[in-house]
């Protein structure tokens, strides 16, 4: 931006805003308290007119600050797009006349708010410039993809035929992963009544025909450097070569193993031959080539065999897996088809305990119903071998016999899927979470083997979720891990069968090759796609304390040899959770920083503390809780004229100075609003809510310090869909504020 | 050897298998889901005499329990209401597979001797058949000395204002004790149903012997 700074505002009559406000007064307040060079009113901002006055002001009049006060900074983004400038927006439709009763004893605080948001919206725009864009892009657009089991090669494939050139690695020495190992598998096409040809061999033969796809066989990462668009990866082979690849994003497809059997020796694994893990009976079903199975201790044909479900999961006893993997059940019903399939006779049962079958499932179940497989839900207890043949004890549940027993020949245990996901970097540095439940076997033991080998201070693989599956954002972005540009695809991320692991390849090689298009373009993914702002941080005032470092939840800030945070901007998300963090306020971004918000805060006019007037800050999450407040307005929802409301961009970002210039400057109560966290977390930013929370948790002592009630600051969990809620919470606040009586700060 | 030795030597371990081919609507048990729905939406399950709704019945017969369900009480309990029928995710004909077991085990001669329903059912079939007709006033009779002479008598007593304001509507005739009237047709009746009974005989000898 030129030094040459010229500001004005543009305030909008239209949707109603000239009839509820005193609009010429709120020009006034710009000029005067704004101290705004340009000020101007429009009947219909948003209009080709009004759009056309502000291009003018901006070619003509040397205009390089936007403030406009109409609707909130969410709506008409695309009318006010002005890239070469910096906007700020005040929100006097959605967060001013919506909420606020169009009544004649309403009008004066309402104006007061209008005029309020006025003063924040000249007092933002002073301290922010428009974000220039990342200068340190990559040009890689290559996808590599680890693993070359079903999902590696779908999301090789896709991404092929996307156009993209995709590098294949994979630990073993050929292609096809688990599926490969599979007889048949559960059908994906109508009428969903029989196995299904895995389809594996034709996928293997597509991948090696495609001159797009480089594949490595018996290879490893052996180290993953740089960021987004600029990845340098190095690919170790059995042989001992290691090869340097350029690559613009990353899709691990790592996938999972069956959980161990011999874990389970109640159940007769490793006591007998006859019994088997799914895995085990997809072997014997391979050997038989569709003839007839035969036992594996004796040779002779399988006569009778019975399923066990959820073998070692869904355990609440905290030895085995305590998650249900979804995929065995369907599972288990296409390997009683193999045998029901080959000779009707065959005995077999399916003993569970709840029957899951997901996707087209049911139709899959009924068939195997059809052919005569029979369900029993019963509890096994144990299998024990007798003789030539194995008794299954098991508790009948629906006839409540304790003492329920089958003779059968063979016995298949549904193991379930442990992921393979690399090293847990949070498992000695993060103590478990309150409330959060043991992890179980699959947790404790720590795989020590690194997959990518990254190369960044936060530790070598992606994070972890639970359970060793990877973190990902479950509800909204369930490919994005907490490592920009890196996607885990398939069941290292959940448990999932065939279908599903497709499904999600494909999904997350869209998410790579936007990743990729992003890192050149020197903007941010997901979820503030295309920002163009990016942490700057003022070294000379660092304290080398590595709060950033360590908080970043994005593993995005790496240390110089001088021990500095080195920032890595594509892999930052543009959270500002480092900016949060810093002690000393040396982060910030062109067009959200500590300067940005704090002016804001200090622009509201402060009523005296025998006005009745009290003042609430709020400041609220963008992804969230503003939209659930813009929406509030939407439908009208009113609420406290008292609260002045700031977005944040994450709770992560917030500065505890915010707080206290707040209750200096003689606020009566600051609201924070952000999303869940925790292991069920909403966190766009995954880990900012929780990280605002903590910081802000410590925010009592300040209180005390003032002398104020611990009430002055209220944090709320709001999701998108608290419309009605939001404001009711609003409104508890504001009386209880008034209950509280006024800040004894005010006349300071 | 009796009907009911001879079924349970025939399929050995499978009763699913017997009651798949030899009662009605059988073929429908192996596609219940157990889900309980039809148990919670029948109303007969708040009676005491209910012993196993019919989820539970379904579930024993995959369990071969064959003595417990063909002497069980419980499908005779049915008051054909239809509720589970129209509920059940699996469209199983639950009411028809209910009857079905009973007449089963009716056949079979092992149903409970004097359950209420089942007595009515023969009384009813019988007091038809003879004229026509039903004969209201012999039909109450036999089911109040169900249990025996006095018992009889109580429940003749119990029932006396009842029966004195029928009189008095006249919708009861004392003398209809003695013969009472009957259908047009009586032997075309009596032709009609022996035909119908051969043709039954005849499909379950072949379902049997199968
Ligand atoms: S904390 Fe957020 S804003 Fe800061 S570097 Fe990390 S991702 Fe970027
Ligand atoms: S409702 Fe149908 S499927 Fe459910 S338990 Fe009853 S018979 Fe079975
Ligand atoms: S039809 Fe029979 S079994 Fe079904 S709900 Fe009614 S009484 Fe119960």
């Amino acid at each position: 931006m030129s030094a040459e700074k010229k500001v004005a505002a543009y305030i909008c009559k239209g949707c109603g805003l000239g009839d509820r406000l005193d609009t010429d007064a709120l020009v006034n307040v710009a000029q005067k308290e704004g101290k705004v060079q340009l000020a101007r009113s429009h009947d219909f901002l948003c209009s080709a007119e009004g759009i056309g006055l502000i291009k003018n002001d901006v070619a003509s009049e040397g205009v390089t600050h936007i403030m406009i006060g109409a609707c909130s900074r969410r709506a008409k983004t695309e009318a006010f797009y002005f890239p070469q400038n910096a906007v700020a927006r005040a929100n006097l439709r959605e967060g001013v006349i919506w909420i606020r009763p169009d009544t004649e004893e309403a009008r004066e605080t309402t104006q007061e708010m209008a005029e309020d948001y006025i003063r924040m919206g000249c007092a933002e725009i002073k301290a922010m410039s428009a974000p220039a864009g990342n200068p340190n892009t990559g040009s890689s657009r290559a996808l590599l993809v680890v693993g070359g089991g079903v999902s590696g090669m779908t999301a090789a494939l896709e991404a092929s035929r996307t156009g993209y050139p995709v590098v294949l690695v994979e630990k073993s020495g050929h292609l096809g992963g688990w599926a490969a190992k599979l007889w048949k598998r559960i059908p994906v096409h109508e009428p969903f009544k029989a196995p299904a040809d895995t389809g594996v061999t034709d996928l293997v033969a597509q991948v090696q025909a495609d001159p797009n796809i480089k594949v490595y066989l018996n290879a490893t990462v052996a180290k993953t450097d740089g960021a987004p668009g600029r990845f340098e990866v190095q690919i170790a082979t059995e042989s001992g070569s290691v090869a340097s690849e350029d690559i613009g994003a990353i899709i691990q497809a790592t996938g999972a193993e069956p959980y161990d059997a011999n874990k389970l020796p109640e159940l007769g694994y490793g006591k007998s031959a006859d019994v088997v893990d799914q895995a085990g009976l997809e072997a014997l079903a391979r050997a038989a080539n569709g003839g007839p199975m035969l036992k594996p201790s004796n040779g002779r044909p399988v006569r009778s065999v019975a399923f066990v479900q959820c073998a070692g999961q869904r355990d609440a006893s905290g030895q085995h897996l305590s998650y249900c993997s979804g995929y065995c059940c369907n599972a288990s019903i296409k390997q009683a088809m193999y045998f029901k399939d080959n000779n009707p006779e065959i005995d077999t049962t399916i003993l569970f305990t709840d029957l899951r079958t997901p996707g087209n499932g049911e139709d899959f179940y009924r068939s195997a119903q059809e052919k005569g497989v029979v369900f029993s839900k019963g509890k096994v207890a144990s299998v024990s071998p007798a003789g030539d043949t194995l008794t299954v004890n098991f508790h009948d549940l629906i006839l409540d016999d304790k003492e329920a027993k089958l003779e059968v020949d063979l016995v298949v245990l549904a193991t379930g899927q442990v992921p393979n996901s690399g090293v847990n970097i949070e498992a000695q540095s993060k103590p478990q979470a309150e409330g959060q439940e043991e992890g179980g076997a699959a947790e404790v033991e720590a795989k020590p083997i690194s997959i990518l080998n990254l190369q960044y201070r936060q530790g070598p693989d992606v994070p972890q979720l639970k359970w060793g599956f990877t973190d990902s954002h479950f509800i909204c972005f369930p490919y994005e891990t907490r490592r920009t540009g890196i996607y885990t695809v398939g069941p290292v991320r959940r448990p999932m069968d065939l279908a599903q692991a497709r499904e999600d390849a494909t999904g997350a090689t869209l998410k790579a090759i936007q990743a990729i298009e992003n890192a050149h373009l020197g903007r941010a993914a997901h979820p503030r796609s295309g920002d163009l702002s990016f942490p700057k941080v003022r070294l000379e005032g660092c304290t080398q304390c590595k709060r950033c470092t360590v908080e970043c939840p994005f593993g995005a800030i790496d240390e110089d040899e001088k021990r500095f945070p080195m920032f890595n901007e594509s892999r930052c998300r543009r959270c500002g959770t480092c900016m949060g963090a810093c002690p000393v306020r040396v982060i910030s971004f062109e067009n959200y920083s500590v300067d940005t918000v704090g002016s804001q805060i200090k622009a509201v006019d402060i009523p005296d503390e025998f006005s009745e007037k009290p003042r609430i800050l709020i400041l609220a999450c963008e992804n969230d809780a503003y939209p659930a407040l813009d929406m509030a307005g939407m439908k009208h929802n009113e609420y406290s004229a008292f609260v002045r409301i700031i977005p944040v961009r994450c709770l992560g970002s917030v500065n505890t100075i915010w707080i206290t210039d707040a209750l200096n400057a003689g606020y009566d109560g600051v609201m924070l609003m952000g999303c869940k966290h925790g292991e069920n977390y909403q966190c766009h930013f995954v880990k900012g809510s929780e990280l605002g929370r903590y910081r802000l948790s410590k925010i009592d002592d300040t209180l005390k310090n003032l002398n104020l009630e611990t009430d002055r600051v209220r944090d709320l969990e709001v999701a998108i869909t608290d419309i009605e809620h939001v404001p009711a919470m609003i409104n508890q606040y504001a009386d209880r504020i008034v209950e509280m009586g006024m800040s004894p700060f005010k006349s300071f | 050897m009796s009907a009911n030795a001879q079924m349970a030597t025939k399929y050995k371990n499978s009763f699913l298998k017997e009651v798949e081919e030899q009662v009605e609507m059988g073929e429908w048990v192996k596609m219940c889901m157990q889900c309980g729905v039809c148990s919670g939406s029948c109303p007969t399950n708040f009676h005491p005499g209910w012993e196993h709704p019919p989820q539970e019945i379904f579930m024993m017969i995959r369990a071969g329990k064959r003595e417990e369900v063909l002497t069980s009480p419980s499908m005779w309990m049915c008051t054909s209401c239809y509720n589970c029928i129209v509920r059940c995710p699996r469209k199983l004909p639950i009411t028809h597979i209910m009857h079905g077991l009973a007449n089963y085990a009716h056949r079979l001669g092992v149903a409970p001797k004097m359950q209420p329903t089942r007595h009515f059912a023969k009384l009813f079939w019988n007091n038809c058949v003879h004229t026509g007709r039903v004969n209201e006033l012999k039909l109450s009779m036999g089911l109040y000395f169900k249990d025996g002479f006095s018992q009889g008598i109580k429940n003749g007593m119990a029932m006396k204002d009842v029966a004195l304001g029928l009189l008095k509507a006249k919708r009861l005739n004392p003398f209809e004790l003695f013969g009472g009237h009957k259908c047009k047709d009586q032997n075309g009746i009596h032709a009609m149903l022996k035909k119908a009974r051969e043709l039954e005989e005849k499909r379950k000898a072949l379902k049997a012997a199968a």
